[in-house]
This record gives C-alpha cells, sequence and structure tokens, in this order.
C-alpha cells in the first residue's frame, strides 16, 4: 500500500535535515503505528507523504499503490487515497464544514472520474457518520474547526476521513486531547474503516490508543529513522520503560 | 478662503461645460449646490480625503472613453420580482421600465419638475449637511447639474424591491444622477441597484428615513471594466430606524463609494458593508462617514477587497461620536486579501468620540491566503484553484452577511464565484 524507502527530507528554508533515511512498508488491510519522542520527525513525515510545502526531499522514495506521490500534487495524493489526519486541526472561519467536505468529496470523486455525489446522498451520509462520532448537526454548519474545541476537532478529522474513505490513512497524535470517551469513539471510527484493502498509520505517544485500535506492526522513530520495529509488544515497552534504553541499543 | 488658483480654473472649466437644469422646485437647491461647490472648488490631489485616489479624471471637462461592457448573462438579482426603473446613460428609458406605480410607495422623476415636491425638503438638504466637516466637492457638483433621479417615497410597506437598472450604450456618456428617498415612520422598502451606468457616472442618494422606518440599499457596481464612477449615500436616521446598505463592486477602473451617515434619533441601526474584486487596472475608494449624534444607536462598517494584478483599494472610514451619544455601539472593519505582491491597500480608519460611555472598535488588515488552511483544503482533495476560491468567498463573507436577504447572498457570492473562475481560465 505504502512504501517509504530511504527518505530523507531536509527544511527548504534552512539546511537543516529532519528525516535521515525513513524505511517504511505499510501493507493493505494492516494498521502500524509509529511511536517516538518530540522533534523526532513524524508530523514531518505525514506532512511530506501529504505534500505540504517547505520541504525538500533530498533522497528516498515514497509510493502509494506504486505511485510515486512526492510528483505529485496534494490534491492528488488526496484523489489517490492519501488521508491525513492532521495533529493540529486547521481553523478555516468563513468556509462552512458542510461546503468544505462536500466540496472535497466531489473533487476526489470528479478527480477519479466518477460521477459527483448528489445533496440528498451526501446530507444523509453525513448525518449518520456524524452521529456516529457524536457530532451534532450544528457542528457541522459552523465554519471548518472554528470555535472547536480540541477534542471536536479531532473528531472532525475522523469524520472527514470516513467521508472521503482513503485507501491509507494517517493520523497524527488524534488522540492527544481526547477524554477517555471521546478516544473511544475515535477508536470506533478507525475500526469500521479496517478492511483488507485498507492500510493505517497510527501516530501516537500513548499505549491507550492501541488498547482500542490494536496495530500489527508498532515502529519507533527518533532523530528521523525508524530505530526499532516490532509488534504490540513494543509499544508496551516504551509505555513502561521509555525511549533511553532503545535509543542506547541503536547506538 | 480664497481657493488656489489652478483650483478655480479647473473648476471653472468644467462648470462652462455643464449647464443647470432651469425651473421647477429644485431650482433653489441648486442654485445653492452651485454656490458650495464655487466655493469648496473641485476635488484636488492636496485634499485631505483624496490624498489615495486621483480625482483628475472626475474633474475632467471630457470624458475618458469608456468601452461597452454587455455581459452575456443573466440581470444581476433579475429575479427579485423587481419594480424596474431603468436608465440608457444616465437617460430614463420609460419604455424599458416598469410603470411607476406600487402600493405602498409613491415614485417620480427628478427631470419632471413641478414646483411643489416633498422632495424639496431633502434634495440638497442632506448633502449640505454632508460637507461639514469634510467637503464632498462631487457631490455638491451633483446637486447642482443632475439631469434626472428618482424620488421615492416609501409610505407602507411595498411587496417589491425597487430595482435602479443602469445601462451603459455610449463610450463616451457622462451621466449624473441624483435620488432621492424619504422612508416614512415604520415604513419598510429594499431598492436595487445595478448595472454599469455611464462612460463616467456621477451619483447621489439622499436617504431620509422616519422613526421606526426601514431601508435595505442592495447595489451591485460593474462588471464594465473602464468604468469612472464617484457615488454619494448620504443618509439621515430617525429614532429606532434602520439603514442597511451593501455593495458589490467588481472591475471599473476607477470607483469612489462616499457614504455619509447621521444618526440623529435614539436606538437607530447604521450598517454599511463593501465587497469589493479587482484585476488589473482598478482602483475602488470606499469612503464613510459615520456620526452618532443619539443615545444607543448601533453602527457597523464592514468593507472587504480582494485585490490582484496590482489592483488598489482604499479605505477611509470614520465614527463620530458626538457629546451625549452616549452607549454608542460602533464597529469598523476594513480589510484586503492580497492575491499577489503588486496589489495595493490602503486603509485610513478614524474614531473621533466626545462621548464617555462609548464601544467603539476598529480594524484593519491586509494580507495573503493563508497557506496553511490552503494546504488543508488541498489535502482533503480540493485543487489550489477552487481552494483559493473558497477562501476568497470566505473573506468576503463577513461583508456579503450585512445582506439580510438569503437569496440575494447567494447571488452575491454566485457572481464573485463566477468571477473568480474567469480569471482562473
Ligand atoms: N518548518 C519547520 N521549521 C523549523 N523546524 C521544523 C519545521 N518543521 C519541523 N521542524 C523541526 O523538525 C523536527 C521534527 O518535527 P516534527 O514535528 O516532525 O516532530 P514530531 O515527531 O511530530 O514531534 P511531536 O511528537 O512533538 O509532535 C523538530 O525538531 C522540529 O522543530
Ligand atoms: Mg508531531
Amino acid at each position: 500500500m505504502l512504501e517509504i524507502k530511504n527518505l530523507h527530507v531536509k527544511l527548504e528554508e534552512e539546511d537543516k535535515a529532519i528525516l535521515k533515511g525513513v524505511d517504511l512498508t505499510v501493507e493493505a488491510g494492516k494498521v502500524h503505528a509509529i511511536m517516538g519522542p518530540n522533534g523526532s520527525g513524524k508530523s514531518t513525515l505525514s506532512y511530506v507523504l501529504s505534500g505540504r510545502d517547505g520541504y525538500e526531499v533530498t533522497d528516498g522514495s515514497a509510493e502509494l499503490l506504486g505511485e510515486d506521490l512526492l510528483e505529485l500534487e496534494p490534491e492528488e495524493r488526496a484523489a489517490a487515497g492519501l488521508f491525513l489526519a492532521f495533529q493540529y486541526p486547521i481553523e478555516i472561519p468563513g468556509v462552512g464544514n458542510m461546503t468544505f467536505l462536500r466540496t472535497a468529496v466531489n473533487a476526489q470523486r470528479k478527480a477519479r472520474g466518477q460521477e459527483e455525489m448528489s445533496s440528498a446522498d451526501f446530507l444523509k451520509e453525513i448525518r449518520a457518520k456524524a452521529k456516529e462520532l457524536k457530532i451534532d448537526a450544528d457542528m457541522l454548519k459552523r465554519p471548518v474547526n472554528v470555535g472547536f474545541s480540541g477534542g471536536e476537532k479531532k473528531r472532525n478529522e475522523i469524520l472527514q476521513m470516513a467521508m472521503l474513505a482513503p485507501k491509507m490513512c494517517i493520523l497524527d497524535e488524534t488522540d492527544s486531547g481526547l477524554d477517555v470517551d471521546a478516544m473511544k469513539l475515535v477508536a470506533d471510527g478507525v475500526n469500521a474503516l479496517r478492511d483488507e484493502g485498507r492500510g493505517f498509520l497510527v501516530i501516537t505517544h500513548y499505549q491507550r490508543l492501541l488498547d482500542h485500535i490494536k496495530p500489527d506492526v508498532v515502529h519507533i522513530m527518533s532523530e528521523g529513522r525508524i530505530i526499532k520495529t516490532g509488534g504490540p509488544e513494543l509499544a508496551l515497552e516504551v509505555e513502561n520503560e521509555g525511549y533511553a534504553h532503545l535509543k542506547a541499543e541503536e547506538a | 478662503m480664497a481657493l488656489p488658483q489652478a483650483k478655480q480654473d479647473a473648476t471653472e472649466a468644467r462648470l462652462d461645460a455643464l449647464s443647470l437644469p432651469e425651473g421647477g422646485w429644485s431650482a433653489p437647491a441648486r442654485n445653492e449646490a452651485l454656490a458650495r461647490l464655487r466655493a469648496m472648488g473641485l476635488p484636488g490631489a492636496r485634499d485631505e480625503y483624496w490624498k489615495y485616489t486621483r480625482p483628475d479624471t472626475f474633474n475632467s471637462v471630457e470624458v475618458p472613453e469608456a468601452a461597452l461592457f454587455e455581459a452575456e448573462e443573466t440581470p444581476v438579482f433579475g429575479e427579485r420580482g423587481a419594480l424596474r426603473i431603468v436608465f440608457v446613460d444616465g437617460v430614463f428609458d420609460a419604455e424599458a421600465s416598469d410603470e411607476l406605480s406600487l402600493e405602498g410607495v409613491s415614485i417620480d422623476r427628478l427631470a419632471d419638475a413641478p414646483d411643489i415636491h416633498w422632495a424639496r425638503d431633502i434634495y440638497g438638504v442632506l448633502e449640505a449637511r454632508g460637507q461639514s466637516p469634510v467637503q464632498r466637492p462631487l457631490a455638491a457638483l451633483n446637486t447642482a447639474f443632475a439631469t434626472d433621479g428618482v424620488l421615492i417615497h416609501v409610505t407602507g410597506t411595498p411587496s417589491r424591491p425597487i430595482q435602479l437598472v443602469y445601462h451603459h450604450r455610449d463610450t463616451r456618456s457622462d451621466a449624473i444622477l441624483h435620488h432621492v428617498v424619504k422612508v416614512d415612520a415604520g415604513a419598510k422598502a429594499t431598492i436595487l441597484e445595478t448595472g454599469p451606468a455611464a462612460a463616467r457616472f456621477n451619483k447621489c442618494m439622499e436617504v431620509e428615513i422616519a422613526d421606526a422606518g426601514t431601508l435595505h440599499h442592495i447595489r451591485a457596481q460593474g462588471r464594465d471594466h473602464e468604468r469612472r464612477a464617484a457615488t454619494h449615500v448620504f443618509a439621515r436616521l430617525g429614532r429606532e430606524s434602520v439603514f442597511k446598505t451593501f455593495t458589490l463592486t467588481v472591475n471599473g477602473v476607477l470607483t469612489r463609494n462616499e457614504c455619509v451617515i447621521e444618526l440623529t434619533g435614539d436606538d437607530a441601526v447604521a450598517h454599511v458593508a463593501g465587497a469589493c474584486m479587482g484585476d488589473g487596472d482598478f482602483h475602488h475608494d470606499d469612503t464613510v462617514f459615520i456620526t452618532h449624534d443619539a443615545v444607543n444607536c448601533e453602527s457597523r462598517q464592514v468593507f472587504k477587497k480582494v485585490l490582484r494584478n496590482g489592483a488598489k483599494g482604499v479605505f477611509q472610514g470614520k465614527i463620530l461620536v458626538q457629546p451625549g451619544a452616549q452607549q454608542t455601539d460602533g464597529y469598523q472593519i476594513s480589510q484586503s486579501l492580497l492575491l499577489d505582491d503588486d496589489s495595493e491597500f490602503l486603509a485610513k480608519p478614524e474614531l473621533e468620540i466626545y462621548a464617555d460611555d462609548v464601544a467603539c472598535s476598529h480594524g484593519s488588515t491586509s494580507g495573503a491566503i493563508d497557506e496553511d488552511s490552503l494546504f488543508y483544503l488541498r489535502a482533503r482533495g480540493i485543487p489550489r484553484g477552487p481552494a483559493e476560491d473558497l477562501m476568497t468567498i470566505a473573506f468576503i463573507a463577513e461583508a456579503v452577511q450585512e445582506v439580510e436577504d438569503e437569496d440575494l447572498q447567494e447571488e452575491i457570492v454566485a457572481r464573485v464565484a463566477a468571477w473568480l473562475e474567469r480569471r482562473r481560465g
């Protein structure tokens, strides 16, 4: 599904290398988790994959279903099936949540040569999905993320993911700022989307999310590289012992 | 004080080329306006409120040529079922107009000047009041020389809006129109104004709203590219009255819209808003002066400008709170969205307050489309162009929301969207 090879990334504006040779493959149907200390490059990886400006790829490759991601515009990556749930979802005053999502759904459909979704179908679907995530109708009408609480923003990301039904979902700390119940809702939302044809890359600091979304593989990122890969037990190890011993092991 | 020679010469040259309409009830007002104009002279680049906008082509004897612009599209606000009053190059077109009769309102033409008319108490009177403390010579010129206009007396609540529809058919037309609107106590009406009016257009509208009266004024200027328009609205508001005016401007080499409002009765509400879209050879100036002279009045100024390819926007807005105008609620925002580095926005926000129990806020910003927001939209699959359009429409939303009628709001947004889309090719 997602194949990242020897990915090196530096900041465009300054000579600062952030990713220093990331190798990572997420297979269809699997959930991979990435953990790692603050500043290790997890969000940078998610931004580079989704095409944000400001980074320069100096070496390596990233492919989604065999297609070179790095050559594509952000919107083309989205249409190809990539989705990033942002660590810090953006507030966009003046753009209604509903208008935004409908425009996004239909833009992706158009890019794939599919027919646009009718207003009625869209409304029906978004209402049903919002209900599952306990997002009330009023929030749908408000401008994108404006005045949303931290947890509401995260749930809104999951709603977008559910509506767009991407093939490869990257979740960047979607659990941070969520209360226990909201965490469960978000996990249920993710689990509902788990299937044979879909891959997940879940960035998190806490084991707690992984209790709900059981990962197949856990990676540890440190200083711009994956330093260890293992099963779910690796997350528990981090939870109990922190990163110091892993870094030492690596060195 | 004597005028500088150059100013006096320019003024006299222009006056020589104009002729004062004679007779009728408006004659004294016209003569007084002419005297006012002679005393102050035409606007000059040194005048305090003409620093950002060059008045030359408004003043010149010769009318700058303006290509005709016939957009092949549905008429603006054409679906509103309005009573249409049509002017072609500033000349009333009876055939194209609807019959000037509608329940709850009486409508006359300025050019049909009998000796006695209700408009006499307003014509030139509000304009003259609006000359202090800031002079507005083009408005005095208008009062003196206007060739036509409509006199609308709202006595009830007409079931349809009244629409002033302008057409531009002559590349050198020079139109001077003066409208008067009087809204009786408790009466309520909507006036729409649309279309390219002339190569050069000087328009004045005086609005007197009695206690608890309401007037909504929604105007769409454009899409003619070579238009030069100087317009004035002078409004005086009575107790608990409401006046809301919104202007959408697209294109036009030079547009100056002045709005002068006096809140003279307690609990009155005045909203002035505008959204303009400029591309290239475009200069748009909103100059607003709101005077609070009563208790517990509310005023809002909301102006948004979208500028690209070297387009230029100007905002000069003032709130004056007179002594005793307690519990004034004044709000003013002027913002520009610069779609490239060549475009420019100049703002002069002013507050002058002589009362102590007052809440006034004002702000002015100028900036580009937010890159983080743009990336967020694109990451969801919305291509750059449409994503920028969404952000641009979001930017003007606060101004458009000043229009109460949601269907009109939608039409305005749709027209702006179409304008943006045409620019993306
Ligand atoms: N645009 C930027 N300008 C300057 N430094 C940057 C930029 N983007 C990333 N960095 C730096 O790159 C490093 C990696 O940041 P990144 O946000 O990817 O970390 P992270 O692993 O997601 O951390 P966290 O767990 O705190 O979210 C940090 O040192 C960060 O300061
Ligand atoms: Mg991060």
